[in-house]
Formats: C-alpha cells, structure tokens, sequence
C-alpha cells in the first residue's frame, strides 16, 4: 500500500466482535449431545460458519489495521441514545402495563427530539394521537391484540 | 399454449375486485414508501407481514408485488427531484435526473422514469410469465445436493461478486447465517445458540431482524449523521408533456434497459445497482448526444430506470419457481409466502395455480396502474417529501415496533429489535451491505437442510456434491464468483502501483 492511513481502532473493535461470535458459536456445538450415525449433524453447520466468521475476523482486522475502510463523518451520540431511550422506555411501560398508546407516545417524542425537534408537549401530543389512531385502526378493524393499559380501556 | 390459459386464469383471479383494491393498495403505499427517504419496499413488506397474517393469502402477496413494483417507481420520484435516491437502485438515475430537474425539464424525466418503468417493466414481466413455467420443470429435477449448490451459487453473488467490498459482504452474510442457526435444529430436536432463552427456541424471526436493520437502523444512522446534508425539493415546472425528441431519444434506452435488467435480476445476483448502472454506461456510449451526460440527458433516465424495474421483475423468477431470494424485497416475500404455509418452488405451481398465476397476472396490472397513478400524482407524492424529518422517523419507529408487538409481545422480542436496530447502525456507519444479512438468515437455514437431505440421501458420501453435473457446475460457478472480485481488485492494485 502506497497510502499509509492511521489504524482504523473501532473498525478493529468490529473484527473482535466477529471474533468473539465465532467463538461463541464454536463453544455452543460442543455443548450439543446427540450426533447422527451417517450425514451431518447439527454442529457441521454452524462450525462452517464459525470457521467462515473467524477468516472474516482477520481480513476486517486486517483492513482495519491497514486503515483501509470507507471513511466515516462524525456521529453524534446524543441522538442514538435518546432513541434507544425510547426503545427502552417502550418496553418498560409495557412490561408494567401502561399500554400500547402511552408507550407509543413515549417513543413518538424521544425519536422527535432525536430529530432535533424541542416541543415536547406538541409532539407527546401528536405521539397519543398516532398511538390511538393506530390501536383503532389496528386493534379494533383488524382485530389483532395490542398490549392493553388504563387509555386502552377507554376504547 | 399452456401458459396462455395459465395466464388467463390468472387474469381471472387478479381482476376480482378484492385483488384488484389490494393492487391499488400496495401500489399506492409502494410509491409513498419509495418516495419516501428513508424506508423502501423490504421495510415496508416486512411492517406489514404481521397485520396482514389473518387476510387472504393471494390479496396479501399481491399487494407485497405491487409494493416492491411501487417502491421502484417511487424512488425515481425521490432520486430526480431531490438527488437522494431512495434506494441504491436509483442511483444512476439520480445522475442525470436531477440534473434534468434543475434545468426545469423534471417533468420530462419523471415522465420518461415512469413510461420506461411502465414499458420494462411489462416486457420483464412477460419474460417471467413465458420462463416460469420452463424453469419450473426444470427445477422439478433437481435434487436436494443441486438445490443446496445453487444456494451457494446466491450467496456468493448477493454478498461477495458486485458489492463494493467482498470482505464486507461476506461478512454481512455470514453474521446473516449465524442468526439462522438460532433455535431448535430441525433434525435432532436440539437448541443451537438458544443460551437457555425459550424465546429463542423458534429462531429469530426474520421480520424482527428486517425491520431492525432497515427501520430502527437506518434511524440511528441518519440521527447520528444529522446536520450533514441539506436536501433542497427541486419543484416541477414548465411543460409536462414529453416533446418527440424526447420519445424519440427515450424508447429504444427503455427497451435496452429492459433487456440488460431483467437476465441480471432473473439470474441469481441480486441487487439492481449492477443493471441500472450497466445501462447508464450503455447510454453514454450508444447515445448521439455524449455531450449532454452530465447535464441532464434524457437517455441517461430512460435506460436506468428501465432496467430497474426489469430487474426487480427479473428476482421474481427465481423467488417464484425456485424459492431462491436475491434481495432484500425477495426475501421478505418468501417470509410472506411462508407465513401463509406457502412454499414458492415447483410444487407450488402445481398445487396453487390460482394463487401463483394470479400473482404474476397482477403484476401486468400493478404496472399499469402504476403509470396511470405516477404520471398526474406526481404533486401529491412530492407533498409526501415535505413531512419533517423528526415527525417521519418517529412514525416509523411507532410503526415497526408495532409490527413486532403485534406479532409477539414479549420484551425479548423488543430487545432483539433494538440490539438488530444498534447492529444496522453499526453496519451503516462501517459500510457494510444490509441484504446478504436478510437473505442470509432466510436462506441459511434451507441450505443446511437440503445439504444434510442430499448427505442422508448418499449415506454421508460428500461426493454427491461433485457428482451431480448441475450440482457440480453450479458449485464451480460459485467458485468462480467468489473469487473472480479478489483476483480482479488484485489486478486494479497491480494497475494503481503502475501508475
């Protein structure tokens, strides 16, 4: 290479991650009992697939190293965790039986603001809005079953 | 003859009023969603796979096929009028129609985008209806050792020959194959990677994984990257109508951009950047006016979009009568056959005529409605383009997470959907291709069991693989392509030293 470019450090960090999951694939074939008598048994495939993960760890360590990847802007952090916020308050509220509506509203404004948008209250508004709207059109026309809550049994 | 009546019969099915409203249905939101920055067609099918489970099983898939032939006609919309191409598709025709655009002639390369669309896509899906058949017949010969080479052959193509990077698509498609092997294995009855969870017993659940990578991941991404790009809406003005010099310059690219779509899309290669941009290069060369490449040619629009749209036709081919995906659509398709109990393949031809006769027969009639519906509601897609972005991505988060609570409503299953959404991110922000990872999970899974058929079948003789001529010739096909980008990107770096 011509071009000497600094080692890529997180795109290492990704051929680890291969790494690790092919080892962790590895690892759970050997924790299968039974084997069949002729043909192939259920660790062949993911041992290929172990093996094909382990190579591919090295060449992206490689490129890595060589600082051979596609460049990259700047991300910004602050949005990512405000939306995997989101993921998780959406998952809290059902868990403790908030409902689909106040769930959705939830992850409707912390995705908004993640966007760049600062009126909370509008857009937690406009979030119940589109929660109810979908729970009618869905679980009411299509009779399909959407966590239920205090706003649910309203309907 | 044959396949006249097959296709007649098919008409029968398509041209009921319940099919017809569900090709409008999928058409409309086909062009929203291509239009749309940010979701495609594979999204959009994968949302919908869970509400549609209790409707008709022909209406929903008819309604998936007007999706995707939807989807590519809108992101023409996008790829003109704003220069973001909705999907990789539409790149080429972003070259020049955007240019087109702002020399105020966008009404003209929305027209020629959507006539040729209409024009390939007829002669692509005519090729479909006359090779089907043939194929099926052929397919019925096939063992489980010739079937599991040609997956291989897929797999070597969608992620390893026309990608930018081999080491990467390889890489998205083997983390694809790990997924598939979460769960119980079919043959002997015991969990592989389930770490105990019973949640993961059943495997993941490839809509969980699409719509992780594509919604949630592609929000990430651009959230993360916001402030990066401003995007200006290009209004359309002047004439609308497409003056004989256009038609004139326009037809015969719409007839060669069928021709180079569809064997590329009906072969399994996967992905339509490779046709459309073969067909842009086609233009400049064969084109009496090189001079205006770059600046708004004509040609430069009609060939791309067309073969575009012949390709996304062509990956029907060997979805409908071999059950092989070549794109992320494909495969979201086959989920939705599956989802029905339906295997696509020969058999399926055999035992539901109707409903597979009735699919391609709508899909003669999603084009047209397509052209009647993209030519005078060009405004109202364009108004679609004006929803803040802040307000679009939160209705798609609220929307694919609904998908997944309305299938299983299990915290698990969010997680999974969130740490996909992360893996998407990730994958986006080095690179790396999202379909081999979808057409990975789906196909990994039938080619271990048509390989340990094909080994049970030979008594555990691996020589069943070479001695099978198709087996055998489709296995050094996909040698070749494996290797073919390694030893040509060793001859570009030999060639850069040169310099």
């Amino acid at each position: 290479m011509q071009i000497k470019s600094k080692p890529d450090g997180p795109g290492m960090l990704v051929a680890a991650g291969l790494l690790a999951l092919a080892g962790i694939i590895f690892w759970d074939t050997t924790q299968l009992a039974q084997r069949t008598v002729y043909g192939l048994g259920p660790e062949a495939a993911p041992r290929v697939v172990a093996a094909g993960l382990a190579l591919l760890a090295v060449a992206n360590f490689v490129q890595a190293l060589r600082g051979a990847l596609p460049s990259r802007g700047t991300a910004d952090r602050r949005p990512l965790l405000l939306i995997v916020g989101g993921m998780a308050a959406l998952m809290a509220v059902l868990t403790f039986g908030g409902g689909y509506i106040l769930a959705t509203a939830i992850l409707f404004t912390a995705t908004a603001t993640a966007f760049g948008r600062r009126a909370y209250a509008a857009d937690f508004a406009i979030g119940l809005a589109v929660g109810v709207a979908t729970y009618l059109l869905f679980a009411k026309l299509l009779t399909l079953s959407l966590p239920m809550g205090p706003l649910e049994r309203l309907f | 003859m044959e396949t006249f009546d097959a296709l007649l019969q098919g008409l029968s099915v398509a041209a009921l009023p319940g099919n017809l409203i569900f090709a409008l249905i999928g058409v409309l939101l086909g062009t929203a969603v291509g239009v749309l920055p940010g979701i495609g067609p594979a999204l959009t099918v994968a949302l919908l796979l869970p509400v549609t489970y209790k409707l008709d099983p022909a209406g929903s898939l008819i309604m998936f096929a007007g999706i995707y032939y939807g989807g590519m006609y809108g992101g023409s919309t996008t790829a003109i009028l704003i220069n973001t191409p909705g999907e990789s598709a539409s790149m080429a025709t972003a070259l020049e129609g955007y240019r087109m655009a702002r020399a105020g002639r966008g009404a003209q390369a929305l027209a020629t985008a959507a006539i040729g669309s209409f024009v390939a896509g007829t002669i692509a899906t005519l090729g479909l209806t006359f090779l089907a058949p043939w194929l099926v017949e052929l397919a019925v010969q096939m063992g489980p050792e010739d079937y599991f080479a040609l997956m291989c052959v897929a797999f070597v193509t969608v992620s390893a020959t026309f990608g930018d990077s081999p080491v990467r698509g390889l890489t998205s498609l083997f983390v694809g194959l790990a997924i598939g092997l979460v769960g119980i294995d079919r043959l002997t009855g015991q969990p592989r990677l389930a770490f105990g969870m019973p949640e993961l017993l059943d495997g993941i659940d490839v809509t969980t994984l699409a719509v992780g990578l594509f919604a949630i991941g592609e929000a990430l991404y651009v959230a993360s990257m916001r402030g990066h790009a401003t995007e200006q809406v290009e209004s359309v003005r002047g004439s609308l109508w497409m003056s004989l010099d256009d038609w004139a310059r326009s037809w015969k690219a719409w007839i060669r951009g069928a021709f180079i779509g569809f064997p590329i899309g009906a072969l399994p290669a996967g992905g339509a950047e490779i046709p459309t941009f073969l067909s842009y290069s086609i233009e400049k060369k064969l084109s009496r006016h090189p001079e205006e490449f770059g600046h708004g040619a004509i040609e430069g629009v009609a060939g791309p979009e067309a073969a575009n749209n012949a390709s996304a036709a062509g990956t029907l081919v060997p979805l409908l009568t071999l059950g092989l995906p070549t794109s992320a659509t494909a495969a979201m398709m086959l989920a939705g056959f599956q989802q029905y109990g339906l295997n696509p393949g020969p058999l399926l031809f055999a035992e539901q005529p109707q409903l597979v006769w009735g699919l391609i027969a709508s899909l003669y009639i999603a084009n047209l409605m397509l052209l009647v519906l993209n030519l005078p509601l060009v405004g109202l897609w364009v108004r679609l383009l004006a929803i803040p972005q802040p307000w679009l991505y939160a209705g798609i988060l609220v929307f694919a997470t609904m998908g997944t609570i309305v299938a299983k409503a299990s915290v698990t299953e969010l997680a999974l959907l969130t740490a996909f959404g992360l893996m998407g991110y990730v994958m986006r922000r080095f690179d790396y291709p999202i379909a081999p990872v979808v057409v990975g999970l789906i196909l990994g899974p039938m080619a271990e069991t048509q390989l340990r058929r094909a080994m049970a079948i030979s008594l555990g003789d691996p020589m069943v693989l070479v001695t099978s001529p198709v087996s055998a010739s489709l296995l050094t096909i996909a040698a070749i392509a494996l290797l073919a980008p390694f030893a040509m990107s060793g001859l570009g770096r030999f060639k850069a030293a040169e310099d």
